[in-house]
């Protein structure tokens, strides 16, 4: 399970009393209390806006607050900027990284560190952590090149070769494959045991469970909860973080012999992006009555692909992706909504919803033709503002109403609009990225409910997801996207979470075999 | 000490209040202007302000000024809803004027009562025509609209310079870079007896409500605004890109040509190489000072109507220099732009934190 609990008595590493942070419009944190021993893995708990990241921006010195102490080994301390958070001994690995794409691993590490260190004996530094905390990347490689897996090893050496005392990670295994993550909860409890101290954030309560010693529970920016994750549940836990039971899906068999709603057939592309990723001959379809999975590592070709299908990107040929049986490559994004696509993209604000328009006007954004929001290329409001009325109050979209602007509304909140103003559509084919990124566990729970309810209905899902668990919950059928290419799909019933794992890597049955360096950059 | 706060969002109150506030600090550096010329700023301001509107005829004046900023602001609007920078609307005014007076001189013997709606197509087209080039050479190269359409209003100004000194130079004309005067059917009829107003203030109460209900009512001008807010999102949405450049830059061309035709055909009644007194530049600031609203637009036209009509008499009574209109205009955009940041920010007294 885990190392042993760190000696009591000590002087805590770090002491948190009575933190407060206020923005023009809310309290983020308040009167938060927080003490982690030595050599501590600290859970920092909570669903999205509970208050965490605020709170780890305050310890880093990234934002400062508005009321309360910070004690670092017994002494009271400002933590002006992060500089100073780097000096007393405080390393921080960001949910998203900061690396220089053009540059080595080595280049970028240097640029982090104080003073001009010599690349020569920064690189050999480099392979010396890496080799001691099982941490493998290659000091002189391009950043570009490197996997997210290894990108986030790069953040972690950059941190180590400071010596901290304490690291802060921020929702460390969102990107990871689930063999990855077992490397790093390695390399994190190696950390542990020679005395470094780990604040942990997350919401994967099995994870928690799994690595911690001990965890804070936030909700609404207050303390609500203090427990040992080993002695509790991810039930109780979850229990303790949204303050109820968690819901459970409903799911039931899937129905057979649907009519292939989506079909790609050796669809390839190339990105425009220097840095993005190819998409090299997919074969996929999607049935009405299923829900199909796409797992995967980010960066693997996943916006590629939604692009292409959605009509964003529109490809050379027309035959590659055919919806409800046409042939549909050179459509646009409305020419294919016409064959009753509906799509929920990843960003919410400013992709999925105008963030300064009403709710109302997003409604028409993608629903004006298929729930009658325009007559006579004129905009009904009345009309606008029911659908957007009934796609609040059927998917309990927390909101000021339809008048109230997109940008008002809390990321999960708008995910619940967007996602209600797609199914509402009643789409033949709906296809959804990242359904519940971001989203609290109980609109998550909702929001998956949703799409099976769809199914049940004889809706062709296709989902694209990042959260193995989601995608074994939900869907009947799972494929794995790697380097640009998709795996055969199979049911869920007749793989698991390991297979699909090392699928991430590339390395299916009959994958074509890869140039060793970029099945090693996968891993 | 002083210090700006980010709002937590835009504040629609300062929005409106913003232009308002502008116009009174253009008012105060005026009279500070006229105070270090040595002239009575009381005086300057009531030249400025109140003189040119003492009288109906003035009001008319007013008016007639105002028409030409109108329809070309609320037709660049169309396009800065949309992220569409139609910079050379100065350029497709003149191409109006030209295409108009093309149909007028052609038909100089006829007394047809179609010639007037001829002469209005001719010079929208003109004017279309003129902001097509840019429309062309964004969607197809994607040749930045800013630099395209303001360069193409020096070419619009040498062509109209060609044709009044060349081909179409009034053989009675002593020799003036001018064109015949107009015969009557080519004239747009006055609406108010014993003023020099014309139908062309008609046409641009007509495109103002025309302009208002094709931004908030219409779907396509639904799209145009998603286009400008979010351009993800009407990709996104489907919406194309290309047809949002051409519209934006068309009905900004086509507003502007009937501008240039008003001009010609109303106060002008003919075409000479000073045709545009810088209606075109001045309608960027009027429609970003009305907020690119068809009522704002309104009220920012007769302000900026006013500038340039009081410009005139300061020269006249006070033996100011000309260029003190522009002056006007200038330090009315600045000071829009200054307290735009308002919208956005608050000033708060004393120091950060709590």
């Amino acid at each position: 399970m885990s190392s042993p609990s760190p000696t009591a008595g000590t002087t805590p590493r770090l002491r948190l009393a009575g933190i407060r942070k206020v923005y023009p419009t809310v309290v983020a944190n308040d009167g938060i209390d927080l003490t982690v021993e030595p050599g501590e893995i600290h859970a920092v708990l909570g669903e999205n806006g509970a208050g965490k990241s605020t709170l780890m921006k305050i310890i880093y010195g990234v934002t400062r607050p508005s009321a309360g102490e910070i004690h670092w080994e017994g002494e009271r301390v400002e933590v002006a900027n992060p500089a100073r958070a780097r000096a007393l001994g405080i390393g921080m690995v960001f949910q998203h990284f900061s690396l220089f794409e053009t540059l080595t691993v080595a280049e970028n590490v240097a640029l982090a560190l104080p003073g001009r260190p010599p690349l020569a004996e920064l690189t050999q530094r480099i392979a010396e952590v890496s080799e001691h905390y099982g941490l493998p990347v290659d000091p002189r490689r391009h950043v570009h090149a490197l996997s997210v897996g290894e990108r986030q090893r790069v953040e972690i050496i950059r941190c180590l070769l400071q010596n901290p005392r304490l690291l802060i990670m921020d929702e460390p295994t969102s990107v990871l494959t689930p063999q990855a993550v077992r490397r790093l909860f390695d390399t994190l409890r190696m950390l542990s045991v020679e005395g470094c101290s780990i604040l942990y954030i997350s919401h994967k309560l099995d994870e928690i469970q799994e690595l911690c010693h001990t965890a804070t529970v936030l909700r609404g920016g207050r303390v609500t909860g203090h427990c040992k994750p080993a002695e509790e549940t991810p039930q109780s836990m979850a229990r303790l973080m949204i303050g109820k039971d968690l819901p459970v899906c409903e799911h039931g068999p899937a129905a057979t012999g649907g009519e292939a709603r989506l079909q790609l057939s050796g669809l390839s592309h190339a990105s425009d992006d220097p840095f993005g990723t190819d998409l090299r001959d997919i074969h996929l379809d999607v049935h009405a009555g299923e829900i199909v999975g796409i797992a995967g590592v980010s960066g693997n070709g996943q916006q590629e692909l939604l692009r292409a299908i959605s009509g964003e990107e529109r490809i050379a040929e027309k035959f590659p992706v055919r919806i409800g049986g046409v042939e549909a490559g050179r459509l646009n994004a409305a020419q294919r909504r016409r064959l009753g696509l509906c799509f929920v993209p990843e960003e919410r604000l400013g992709r999925g919803a105008v963030p300064s328009m009403s709710l109302a006007d997003n409604a028409v954004l993608t629903a004006a033709r298929n729930a009658g929001l325009v007559r006579g290329g004129f905009l009904s409001f009345a009309r606008a503002r029911r659908f957007a009325a009934e796609c609040i109050e059927r998917f309990d979209v927390r909101s000021g109403g339809p008048r109230a602007a997109a940008k008002s509304l809390s990321g999960g909140n708008l995910q619940k609009f967007i996602v209600g103003r797609e199914v509402l559509q009643t789409p033949r084919l709906l296809v959804c990225a990242q359904p519940t990124w971001g989203v609290d566990v109980g609109a998550a729970a909702f929001i998956r409910q949703a799409l099976i309810d769809l199914r049940n209905r004889g809706c062709a899902v296709l989902v694209i997801s990042e959260e193995l668990d989601e995608l074994f919950e939900i869907c009947d059928r799972i494929a794995v996207i790697a380097k640009g290419r998709l795996s055969p799909a199979r049911p869920v019933a007749e793989t698991s979470v390991e297979d699909i794992g090392v699928w991430m890597s590339g390395l299916w049955p009959g994958a074509e075999p890869l140039p060793a360096e970029v099945a090693d950059a996968a891993a | 000490m002083l210090r700006l706060e980010a709002r937590a969002e835009p504040s629609r109150l300062m929005s409106w209040c913003s232009p308002l506030l502008a116009a009174v600090l253009t008012l105060l550096a005026g009279m500070i202007i006229f105070w270090l010329l040595g002239k009575d700023p009381l005086q300057g301001l009531r030249y400025f302000l109140i003189h040119p509107v003492k009288d109906l005829y003035g009001v008319s004046e007013l008016l007639l000024k105002a028409t030409p900023l109108m329809l070309c602001a609320i037709g660049l609007a169309v396009g800065f809803r949309a992220n569409v920078w139609n910079i050379g609307a100065e350029g497709q005014f003149m191409l109006g004027a030209v295409g108009a007076t093309g149909v007028a001189l052609y038909f100089a013997e006829s007394d047809s009562a179609l010639i007037l709606p001829a002469m209005v197509v001719a010079g929208a087209a003109a004017g279309a025509a003129w902001a097509a080039i840019p429309a062309l050479l964004k969607t197809r190269f994607n040749a930045n609209e800013i630099l395209v359409s303001l360069m193409l209003v020096y070419v619009a100004q040498l062509s109209v310079s060609w044709l009044v000194f060349g081909p179409w130079r009034d053989p009675m004309g002593f020799g003036f870079p001018q064109t015949a005067m107009f015969h009557d059917a080519a004239l747009l009829p006055a609406v108010l007896e014993g003023t020099r107003l014309h139908l062309g203030f008609g046409f641009a109460l007509a495109a103002l409500a025309a302009g208002y209900v094709f931004i908030n009512r219409s779907y396509t001008g639904f799209k145009m605004r998603v286009a400008g807010e979010a351009a993800e999102a009407a990709r996104y949405a489907g919406f194309s890109a290309r047809r949002v450049i051409w519209i934006g830059l068309l009905t900004g061309g086509a507003a502007a040509g009937v501008a240039g035709m008003a001009e010609v055909a109303g106060p002008m009644g003919q075409l000479t190489d000073k045709i545009s007194f810088g209606y075109g530049f001045a309608a960027i600031i009027v429609a970003f000072v009305g907020r690119l609203s068809a009522p704002g637009i309104f009220l920012a036209s007769l302000l900026m109507a006013l500038l340039f009509i009081g410009g005139e008499q300061v020269q006249q009574y006070m033996n100011l220099p000309s260029s003190i209109s522009m002056v006007f205009q200038g330090l009315l955009l600045f000071f829009l732009l200054g307290s735009d940041v308002f919208i956005h920010y608050r000033l708060r007294f004393g120091r950060a934190g709590a």
